[in-house]
C-alpha cells in the first residue's frame, strides 16, 4: 500500500530527510555573476589544470561531492549512496567520479533536471529506510557541452536571442535521516511534455509546458498555493520559459510572478553577461540550489522553496533528425520546518 | 493548456520570441564582410606587384586570406569577429577557414586521426560536397549548351 502518495503524483515524506551538507564549485564566468558571492568556490581556469574540458567537469563534480561531505562534517564511508548524473553521453562525468569516490552509485539522466530528480530518487531511499546518508550531484561544463550539443567554441557563429548559456560548475547535496533541517517535505516527479518543439537553441520553450504541468500538479496535489511558498523557482527556462509559464499559470488563476524566479535567470547578469536567454546546463540548478537558495534557507531569509529543475531531453541525433524535444520537471519542496 | 494543441503553442512561443534586429545584423554583415573584402583586394594589388599573372595571383590570395582567418582562429579573435558580423563573417574564405580551424583544435583531445582529421570537416564538409558538386553540375551544363561555340 503506498500511503506516501497523495493526490495523483506527489509523495508526502514521512520521515523527511534533512539537507546537511552542500558545495558549489564554478567556472570563472559564473563566478563574476550575480550570485558570486555564495559559491564555495570559483575556479580561475575552467580547466582546472586538466587535458580536457570532459576531465574538468569529472573534477569539479568529484570536488564537489567530497566538499560536500566535508561541510556536512562526515567522511565518504559515512554515505550509502552517491545519485549522480550530467550533460555528457553515458554520463562519463557522474561514472568517473563514482569511480573515485567509491560507493554504491546510480547514474540519472535527466538532462538539466537531474538536480531536483537526484534529490526526489535520494529522498525516497532515505525516507523507505534504504540509507541514512545519500549524496546527490550533477555538473555541466560550458565548453564540454557545446562540443557535443552545438558548434566547436572557436567557430564564428551568432548566438540566437532564445539561445542559453550552459553554467560551468558542479553541486552536491548530502541528504540524512537526521538532522536539523532544511527538509525535503514533499516531491512531485513530473510527467514528459512535448509540444513539438524542434529548436534545440529554444529550449526554454520546450521545457516550459513541463514546468507549467508540475507545478500545477503539485499544488492541485498538496493543495498549496503560492502563498505557502517564499520561492518557486524552476531550473533553466530562461527568460522566455519563464515568461511563458507566469502566462499559462495566470491563465489557470494562479499568480506567482512576485515569487517565481529561474536559476537560469538569476545566475547571470543577462546584459552584462551576453548570456542571451539565461543560463542553462545541469549545474544551472545544481549551483544555485547548493548556494545560494541553501545558504538563503540556513539564514532564515527563506523558509519554504520548491524547486523545480527543468530537463530538455533531445539529444544531438534527434535534434538532426527533426523530431521535437521532450521537456521534463521535477519538484522538490524544501522547508526549514519538518512538518 | 490541456485545451491547447501543438500547433496552437508552437505559434504563441513564436509570438514570445522577439524578432531579431535584422537591419542592424544586416548592416553588421555587410561592413564585416566589406573589411574582409577589402583586405582581399589589398593583398591582391599587392601581389600583382609582384609581376605575378592572374592565376597565381587569384591562387595566392586565397592563400593569404585562409592563413589569415585560421590564425585569427587559432589566436581566440575570430569567434568575435564572427560573433559580430554574422554571415559576413562566415561566408567570405576567412569564414571557410575558421570552420575547419575550430573543429580541428575543438577535436585535438580525441587524437589526431579520428579526432583533428576526422572531424575537421563536420562544418566545412557540407561546403566543400555541395560546393564541388555544384561546379560539377555547372560545368556539365556548359559544356552540353556552350561547347563548340
Amino acid at each position: 500500500m503506498a500511503t506516501k502518495r497523495i493526490g495523483i503524483q506527489t509523495l508526502r515524506l514521512e520521515n523527511p530527510p534533512s539537507i546537511i551538507g552542500t558545495a558549489s564549485i564554478v567556472g570563472p564566468k559564473e563566478g563574476e555573476g550575480p550570485l558570486g558571492s555564495y559559491f564555495d568556490l570559483i575556479l580561475d581556469d575552467d580547466t582546472w589544470g586538466q587535458k580536457s574540458f570532459e576531465k574538468a567537469e569529472a573534477r569539479m563534480q568529484e570536488e564537489a561531492i567530497k566538499l560536500a561531505i566535508t561541510n556536512a562534517k562526515l567522511s565518504i564511508k559515512d554515505i550509502h549512496f552517491l545519485i549522480a548524473g550530467d550533460l555528457l553521453n553515458q554520463i562519463i562525468s557522474s561514472s568517473y567520479t563514482a569511480r573515485q569516490i567509491g560507493i554504491p552509485y546510480f547514474g540519472l539522466y535527466g538532462a538539466c533536471s537531474t538536480m531536483s530528480e537526484s534529490l526526489c530518487l535520494g529522498s525516497m531511499l532515505i525516507d523507505g529506510g534504504f540509507a541514512d546518508k545519500v549524496v546527490c550531484a550533477t555538473s555541466s561544463h560550458f565548453s564540454s557541452a557545446e562540443r557535443q550539443f552545438r558548434f566547436p567554441l572557436e567557430y564564428g557563429a551568432q548566438r540566437k536571442y532564445t539561445s542559453q548559456w550552459t553554467v560551468t560548475g558542479a553541486g552536491a547535496t548530502v541528504l540524512s535521516s537526521t538532522g536539523n533541517g532544511p527538509y525535503i517535505t514533499y516531491l512531485t516527479p513530473g510527467k514528459i511534455q512535448d509540444y513539438g518543439i524542434k529548436d534545440a537553441n529554444n529550449m526554454g520553450a520546450a521545457m516550459a509546458p513541463a514546468a507549467f504541468d508540475t507545478i500545477i500538479q503539485h499544488f492541485k496535489d498538496t493543495g498549496y498555493t503560492p502563498d505557502d511558498y517564499d520561492l518557486i523557482i524552476t531550473g533553466d527556462l530562461g527568460l522566455i520559459g519563464r515568461r511563458i509559464v507566469v502566462d499559462l499559470l495566470e491563465k489557470e488563476g494562479y499568480s506567482i510572478s512576485d515569487k517565481f524566479s529561474d536559476c537560469g535567470i538569476k545566475i547571470f547578469d543577462g546584459v552584462q553577461q551576453d548570456t542571451h536567454a539565461g543560463g542553462s546546463g545541469c549545474a544551472c540548478s545544481a549551483v544555485v540550489f547548493n548556494s545560494y537558495i541553501y545558504k538563503e534557507m540556513i539564514k532564515g531569509n527563506i523558509n519554504r522553496v520548491l524547486l523545480i529543475s527543468t530537463g530538455a531531453l533531445h539529444s544531438p541525433i534527434s535534434t538532426l533528425q527533426g523530431e521535437s524535444i521532450p521537456g521534463i520537471a521535477h519538484a522538490v519542496t524544501i522547508d526549514n520546518l519538518s512538518s | 493548456m490541456d485545451n491547447m494543441t501543438h500547433k496552437e503553442y508552437q505559434e504563441y512561443v513564436k509570438k514570445k520570441v522577439p524578432k531579431p534586429p535584422y537591419l542592424k545584423n544586416s548592416i553588421r554583415a555587410f561592413i564585416t564582410g566589406g573589411i574582409i573584402c577589402l583586405i582581399g583586394q589589398i593583398i591582391r594589388n599587392f601581389l600583382f606587384r609582384f609581376g605575378l599573372g592572374e592565376k597565381e595571383v587569384a591562387t595566392g590570395t586565397s592563400i593569404i586570406l585562409v592563413f589569415i582567418g585560421s590564425l585569427l582562429t587559432g589566436l581566440g579573435i575570430y569567434d568575435k569577429i564572427g560573433k559580430f558580423g554574422g554571415a559576413g563573417a562566415v561566408i567570405p574564405i576567412t569564414g571557410f577557414a575558421n570552420s575547419i580551424v575550430a573543429t580541428a583544435m575543438e577535436h585535438k583531445r580525441e587524437g589526431y586521426i579520428f579526432g583533428v582529421a576526422a572531424k575537421m570537416f563536420t562544418i566545412a564538409g557540407p561546403v566543400l560536397v555541395y560546393g564541388i558538386g555544384g561546379s560539377v553540375v555547372v560545368g556539365l551544363l556548359y559544356i552540353i549548351f556552350f561547347s563548340g561555340r
